[in-house]
């Protein structure tokens, strides 16, 4: 149903309440997926909370958190087909993690260590934009080549992300304005975290819901409960679907607004107590998509105390590992950030290699690093 | 030089002006290499609002010549991604002046793609953009934002200023496989012919020429400059001031050593660009001088530039803009010192 013909939040698209109940059709998946989707979610949390710790001990630099979006970031990933594109902002390495991009690698980024942004050829996950909605015509660029390559028809997908606040960017609206014009096979997934930093979804438009906004691209926009994992796979996985193969007269491009909330700072620079309520922050965690999928498991004897306790510990030890991988990376060559500024080094920047090179030998490395 | 004398005697040449020489050199990379289209406001059936593609639509379909909504943005932001998938998208942003809406894709990701990804992307693109004043345009018409683009690593930065260069360097351009920002002097788009081959060839990015040899004074310039500059070396000739004019085609990557070496000969410089003066590259040009050839310095360099005013509308602009006699002056001054 088409976001203007109901009431916005009324009839948001929804599988399991918030005690885990079921009230919508519960996708197919099997046991083993249901089981992978709930260990990526515990993964994607406990990878944040050691994330933002090795922040505060100093041995990580700023980093933004998702704990709140382990429903959105897993629950749409799981849709993709291995093919598909995935193209983040800055925030989704769970969805990163499940297309491909290993933990080792979001840590060094985060560490610092350009090697991070190096996605293995492997997994079609594009590098992490920083800009506030600076990849969402990137997005639309990749799907629409991709057509165009292929006489109009294609068998790939290309998932885009981007919070609330990056619906105001003029790049939101060229990037789905394109979309619609050229029909591209796109998804564009808003993560509606309720806040951009300090501002709230209010103060980014005075649209009844952000998913209406498709309507204006003449394309199908979506709202869904961003904390429920399983109406986030169903309704990536429809939309998967139509960008490949849409109906007759069908536009491929959906918008998807992933109702949810993001329960720390913006980034581990940022003190949320300044501008929000805590009220409002533990209504939100009733919410919390992991206990919700947790609870709708047990009730359907997927997951018992046991099977719980297995996947906290392998969870532990993979999070462990990856910090282990990323803290033991020898530092970078400081002359690497020569190499990757064009194809063949100008004669400048050889020159200024050069010259890097001989400071280096003259004076040693403890004359330009900071302790 | 000598190899674009035994280029035109090899081929069979055309008589273009320098927007049809950028057709031209579509139209041949185009045949060539199906990855590559072109895209933006009014390049497709209008053919360009000067006519830089004029043709092109119907030879090539609206696949490859695609008019896309008004958005510089979403222009540069999806060519960015196509080229990131592989494709070769030549987009065209109207005027230069009209860039800054998509200045954040250039710079923060056109620019950065290669080294964010360490490599495993590269952004076969050319972003073109007729530049320049002297066409008595309504504002913002007229910009000259060279320095803008040269200061952004990542880039490259190439303009014409005849049309045999022009078609060389755009196709050096499209295949190159960074990111190119070619910027074409609108001023000379249709104000004078030359021998243009027919099918491919290549003008090197990052190599300046010699437009006329001199012992005296070493004059620096690039773009729509390269004609006034040429026509007051001329003049002075006759007054007994023998200068070298070196064009340097490519603003980014620079051509330091030509640079260098033609002022190592002549000991004093002048440095000729429309864009205004603070910031701009004839300040990049003397500290280089300064650098490499102190001690071959017999006089101040000198620079003439645009000022540092916005561009004015057209009843001021002659007085806006160098032309031959301010830059004999300036010539003079580094000649006489």
């Amino acid at each position: 149903m088409s976001t203007l013909e109901r009431d916005p939040g009324d009839g948001m698209v929804q599988v399991l309440d918030e005690e885990g109940g079921v009230v919508g059709d519960v996708p197919d998946l099997s046991e083993e997926e249901f089981v992978a989707m709930y260990r990526h979610m515990k993964l994607a949390r406990h990878f944040d909370e050691r994330a933002v710790s090795l922040q505060r001990q100093g041995r990580m630099g700023t980093y933004p958190p998702l704990s709140g979006q382990e429903g959105a970031q897993i629950g749409s990933a799981m849709a993709l087909a291995e093919d598909d594109w995935l193209v983040p902002s800055y925030r989704e390495h769970g969805a990163a993690m499940v297309h491909g991009l290993s933990l080792t690698e979001t840590l060094l980024y985060w560490m610092g260590d350009e090697r991070g942004s190096l996605v293995p050829e492997d997994a079609n996950v594009f590098t992490p934009a920083v800009p506030i909605a600076s990849q969402i015509p990137h997005a639309t660029g990749m799907a629409w080549a991709d057509k165009l390559k292929h006489d109009g028809e294609t068998d790939r997908a290309f998932i885009c992300y981007f919070g609330d606040g990056a619906t105001s960017e003029g790049d939101f609206h060229e990037g789905l304005n394109f979309a619609g014009v050229f029909d591209t096979p796109n998804v564009f997934f808003c993560n509606n975290n309720q806040w951009a930093i300090s501002v709230p979804r209010e103060r980014q438009t005075a649209s009844e819901t952000l998913a209406q906004k498709a309507v204006a691209y003449g394309f199908e926009g979506v709202q869904i409960d961003g904390m429920d994992p399983l109406a986030v796979y169903k309704a990536t996985t429809a939309a998967l679907e139509k960008a490949k193969n849409p109906g007759e007269g069908e536009r491929r491009p959906t918008l998807i607004e992933a109702v949810q909330y993001r329960f720390g700072a913006h980034t581990t620079a940022d003190d949320p107590s300044v501008y929000r309520e805590d009220d409002e922050v533990e209504e939100w965690k009733a919410k919390d998509p992991i206990p919700r999928l947790e609870r709708f498991l047990r009730n359907q004897d997927v997951l018992d105390d046991e099977r719980v306790a297995a996947v906290e510990e392998s969870v532990r030890e993979q999070v462990a590992d990856a910090i282990d991988a990323a803290e033991s990376t020898v530092r970078p060559d400081p002359g690497s950030m020569f190499d990757h500024v064009f194809a063949e080094q100008t004669p400048e920047i050889r020159r200024q290699a050069a010259e890097f090179a001989q400071l280096r030998e003259k004076y040693g490395d403890e004359a330009f690093v900071e302790e | 030089m000598s190899t674009q004398d035994q280029d035109r005697e090899q081929t069979a040449t055309q008589n273009l002006t320098l927007v049809q020489s950028v057709r031209d050199a579509l139209a041949t990379e185009m045949e060539s290499d199906d990855d590559v289209l072109v895209m933006g406001e009014d390049v497709g059936k209008n053919g360009g609002v000067f006519r830089a593609t004029e043709g092109l639509y119907d030879e090539f379909g609206e696949d490859r010549v695609i008019d896309t909504p008004l958005a510089e943005s979403g222009i540069i932001g999806t060519a960015v991604g196509m080229a990131a998938m592989g494709l070769k998208p030549v987009p065209e942003i109207q005027f230069s002046g009209f860039a800054y809406p998509g200045f954040d894709q250039i710079v923060s990701h056109m620019a950065r793609l290669r080294t964010r990804s360490r490599s495993r992307y590269t952004l076969p693109m050319v972003l073109r953009m007729p530049y320049g004043g002297g066409i008595r345009a309504p504002e913002h018409h007229s910009e000259s934002k060279e320095a803008f683009y040269t200061h952004e690593a990542g880039l490259k930065v190439v303009i014409p200023s005849t049309p045999y260069d022009t078609k060389g360097l755009l196709i050096s351009a499209i295949r190159d496989p960074d990111p190119v920002v070619f910027m074409e002097p609108k001023l000379i788009y249709r104000a004078f012919r030359g021998d243009v081959p027919e099918g491919d060839y290549e003008v090197p990015i990052g190599e300046a020429v010699t437009r006329r040899e001199g012992s005296d004074v070493s004059v620096f310039t690039y773009g729509a400059m390269t004609r006034p500059t040429m026509e007051a070396a001329e003049e002075l000739a006759e007054e007994g001031i023998d200068a070298e004019v070196v064009d340097l085609r490519t603003v980014s990557p620079m051509d330091r050593e030509s640079i260098v070496e033609s002022f190592k000969k002549t000991g004093r410089a002048c440095v000729v660009h429309e864009a205004p003066k603070t910031g701009g590259l004839a300040g990049e040009i003397t500290a280089t001088l300064q650098e490499e050839a102190l001690l071959y310095q017999e006089a101040p360099v000198k620079r003439v530039t645009g000022y540092d005013v916005p561009y004015p509308l057209y009843a001021l602009e002659d007085y806006y803009l160098p032309n031959a006699a301010r830059v004999a002056d300036g010539i003079k001054e580094a000649a006489e010192f």
